[in-house]
C-alpha cells in the first residue's frame, strides 16, 4: 500500500476539498472558466460576424485591426476563435449529453435484467465498439449532410458504447445490494427501482467519464470539420484549421491559433474530468501520485 | 480440440458476424439517406433526366422489394463486389485496393512505434513514480492526448520542412528524382518519418498511460518483493517479472483501439497528401460519392476485426491461462 491510497484529507474532506487537491484539475478549471466566458461574451468582444472581412488578408499578428493576424479572406482569427469556441462547447456538451442518454439507458436495462436482454445489448454495443468510430461519424455525417444536428448524432452515435459498459457495470453490482431487495420488495416497480434507488447511486462513475467524453466530442467536432464536414453556418476551430492548411508555408498563424484554442480547452476538461474523479471516487484514488 | 484452437475458432465466428453486420448496416444506411439512390447515382453519372433515373432504379433493382435488394447488396458483398464509383469511373473495390497499402504501411508503423515507445516510457514513469521524470512524461503525455493530430501534423510540416528543411512534408516518394533500390526505399522512409510520428504521438501518450496505470497495479505484489529479496537484478525484476505480468491490458487495449489508428489516418493522409485510403475518404467526402464512402467504411471495420482476431492470439500466447470465453 502506497501512502497516496490512504492519505488524509488535508483541506477539508468534502467535494471541493478532494477536487482543490488535485492541482491540475484547479489550473484546468480555471482554464475552462476563461473558455466558457470567452464562449458567452463573444458577441461582446467581437459583436460582427466572425465570417465578415475585417482587415487586409493575410495579415500577421499583432497587426492593427487584427490581434492574432487575418486569414485568406481577411476574417479575424480571434473573432474566429471566441465564436468558435461557442460551436465547440455546444456540440461537446450536447452529444455527450446524447451519448450518457443512449449509453445510459442501454446499460441500464442491460445490467438491471440481465439474462437474454443483457446478451442482446451487449452484442449491439460490442458491434459499435468494433467499427471504426471516425470513419462511421465521417460516413454518417457526410451522408446525412453536414448540420448542426447531423453532428451531434453522429459524435454521440459513436460514443455511447463505453458509457453502456460502465453503466452496466454500475447496476450489475447494485442490483444484488441490499437497498435494491427492498425496494423489490416494498413493491416498486422497475422503472422507479431503476430511476430512484439505482441511478442516483451510480451517478459518480457516470459524471466523471461524460466530463471526458466531452473533451473527446470535442476532438471529434474539431476533426470532422476540419475535413470540411462542419456545419457551414457556423465558425468552428477544426474548419479554421483545414481552411489554413495549404497556405501553412505563408501564415502560420492562421493555423497555428484555433489549434491552441483546441488543444487548452481538451487538456482543461481531461484536468477537470480527473479532478471529479479523484473527488467523486474517493476510492479509486490512483495510486503513485505524489 | 485443444483450448486455443476453440478460442480462436469462436472468435472467427463472431467476425464473420460482425462484418456480415456492418454490411448490413452499410445497406441500410444508404437507403435512410436524404434523396433516392438513383437519383444520386444519377447525379453522380452527371445525368438526372427521369428516364435515365427510372432506368437506373431498374437496372439496379431499386424497383424490387427492400428484403430481395438487401439479399442481392448482401451476395455482391460476399463476392468483394462494393459497387462502381462514377466519379471515379472505377469499381470501389480496385480503388480501395490501390490505396490500402499506403494506408497499412503508415498504420502498422505508426502502430508499433506507438506500442514501443509507450510501454518504454510507461515503464520508466511507473518505476519512477513521483519523480521529476515521471511528471515530465505524464505532462507531455496529457498533452499530446489533447492535441488534434490534424494540427500535431501541420506544426511538425511548419518546424521539419518548411523552416528546418530537413524531412519532405508530401507524398509518398520524391517525384521526378528517379531514385532506385537502397535508395528509393531510403527515399520513402524519408517521406514517412512525420506522418508517422503524427499518428504514433497520439497513441503513444495512450500507451504510456495505460502502461504506467498497469505496471503500478503489479510493482508492489508478492511475488515482485520475492524477486527483489532473491537478490535478481533489476533489469531482470523489471523486464520479466513486472512487465510480463502488466502488459496484457495494455496488449488487450492497443489492439482494440488499432482499428481507431485508421480512422486517424484520414486525417493524416489528408493533412501530408498520402495516397492512401484515408486521402480516397477526403475526396469521396469531397464529392459525396457515397459508394466510395462506404467501401471504405466496410473495409476499414474489416481491418479493425482482423485486428482484433490478431490481438485475441497475441493475448492467448502472452496468457497461457486464457479462458474461453462461453
Amino acid at each position: 500500500m502506497t501512502a497516496a491510497t490512504i492519505a488524509p484529507a488535508r483541506k477539508g474532506s468534502g467535494f471541493w476539498g478532494a477536487f482543490a487537491r488535485n492541482k491540475g484539475a484547479v489550473i484546468g478549471l480555471a482554464f475552462l472558466t476563461l473558455i466558457v466566458l470567452m464562449a458567452a461574451f463573444a458577441d461582446v468582444l467581437y459583436p460582427d460576424s466572425p465570417w465578415d472581412m475585417t482587415a487586409m488578408p493575410f495579415q500577421p499578428p499583432l497587426s492593427e485591426d487584427a490581434l492574432l493576424g487575418s486569414d485568406t479572406l481577411g476574417r479575424d482569427i480571434a473573432a474566429g476563435i471566441a465564436h468558435g469556441a461557442r460551436v465547440s462547447l455546444l456540440i461537446g456538451l450536447t452529444s455527450t449529453a446524447v451519448a450518457v442518454l443512449i449509453g445510459v439507458f442501454l446499460g441500464a436495462v442491460s445490467g438491471f435484467y440481465g439474462g437474454r436482454v443483457d446478451d442482446l445489448v451487449m452484442r449491439f454495443t460490442e458491434l459499435f465498439q468494433t467499427i471504426p468510430n471516425f470513419v462511421l461519424a465521417v460516413v454518417l455525417v457526410a451522408i446525412f449532410t453536414p448540420s448542426l444536428t447531423s453532428i451531434v448524432l453522429a459524435i454521440a452515435i459513436v460514443s455511447w458504447p463505453p458509457l453502456a459498459r460502465l453503466a452496466r457495470g454500475e447496476f450489475m453490482s447494485l442490483r444484488s445490494r441490499e437497498f435494491v431487495h427492498a425496494a423489490v420488495t416494498t413493491g416498486q416497480s422497475n422503472m422507479t427501482i431503476i430511476w430512484r434507488q439505482i441511478l442516483p447511486n451510480s451517478l459518480s462513475p457516470i459524471i466523471v467519464s461524460a466530463s471526458l467524453m466531452v473533451a473527446t466530442a470535442i476532438l471529434l467536432e474539431s476533426s470532422l470539420s476540419f475535413l470540411g464536414l462542419g456545419d457551414p453556418n457556423l465558425m468552428s476551430w477544426g474548419y479554421m484549421v483545414g481552411a489554413a492548411r495549404t497556405v501553412i508555408r505563408q501564415a502560420w498563424w492562421m493555423s497555428f491559433f484555433p489549434g491552441i484554442a483546441i488543444l487548452l480547452t481538451v487538456l482543461a476538461l481531461n484536468l477537470v474530468g480527473e479532478g471529479l474523479n479523484d473527488a467523486l471516487n474517493p476510492k479509486l484514488a490512483r495510486k503513485g501520485r505524489s | 480440440m485443444p483450448r486455443i484452437a476453440l478460442f480462436i475458432s469462436q472468435r472467427l465466428v463472431k467476425a464473420v458476424f460482425v462484418i456480415l453486420a456492418i454490411a448490413v448496416f452499410n445497406f441500410f444506411l444508404v437507403h435512410a439517406a436524404p434523396g433516392d439512390p438513383a437519383a444520386v447515382m444519377a447525379g453522380e453519372a452527371g445525368a438526372a433526366d427521369a428516364k435515365f433515373v427510372e432506368q437506373l432504379r431498374q437496372q439496379f433493382g431499386l424497383d424490387r422489394p427492400l428484403y430481395e435488394q438487401l439479399g442481392t447488396y448482401m451476395s455482391k458483398v460476399v463476392q468483394a463486389d462494393l459497387g462502381y464509383s462514377y466519379r471515379q469511373q472505377r469499381p470501389v473495390f480496385d480503388l480501395l485496393m490501390d490505396r490500402l497499402p499506403v494506408t497499412l504501411s503508415l498504420t502498422l508503423t505508426a502502430f508499433v512505434l506507438a506500442l514501443l515507445g509507450g510501454i518504454a516510457l510507461g515503464t520508466l514513469a511507473a518505476m519512477r513514480a513521483g519523480t521529476w521524470s515521471d511528471t515530465a512524461i505524464t505532462v507531455v503525455g496529457l498533452t499530446a492526448y489533447a492535441t488534434p493530430i490534424f494540427w500535431i501534423g501541420l506544426m511538425l510540416i511548419l518546424l521539419f520542412s518548411v523552416n528546418l528543411g530537413w524531412l519532405p512534408a508530401f507524398g509518398t516518394e520524391s517525384i521526378g528524382a528517379g531514385y532506385t533500390g537502397w535508395d528509393a526505399f531510403l527515399d520513402r522512409a524519408r517521406h514517412l518519418v512525420l506522418p508517422v510520428t503524427t499518428l504514433g504521438l497520439f497513441y503513444m501518450a495512450v500507451y504510456t498511460r495505460l502502461t504506467r496505470a498497469s505496471i503500478l497495479e503489479v510493482r508492489d505484489m508478492d511475488f515482485v518483493k520475492t524477486a527483489r529479496a532473491k537478490g535478481l537484478p533489476e533489469w531482470r525484476i523489471v523486464s520479466v517479472h513486472i512487465l510480463r505480468n502488466a502488459i496484457l491490458p495494455v496488449i488487450t487495449v492497443a489492439g482494440f483501439q488499432a482499428g481507431h489508428l485508421i480512422g486517424g489516418s484520414i486525417l493524416i493522409e489528408t493533412v501530408f497528401a498520402l495516397p492512401g485510403i484515408g486521402r480516397l475518404a477526403f475526396e469521396a467526402v469531397l464529392q459525396r460519392d457515397y459508394q466510395v464512402l462506404l467501401g471504405i467504411f466496410l473495409l476499414t471495420s474489416v481491418v479493425v476485426v482482423v485486428f482484433n482476431l490478431l490481438t485475441d492470439l497475441i493475448y492467448s500466447l502472452v496468457d497461457p491461462r486464457i479462458e474461453v470465453a462461453p
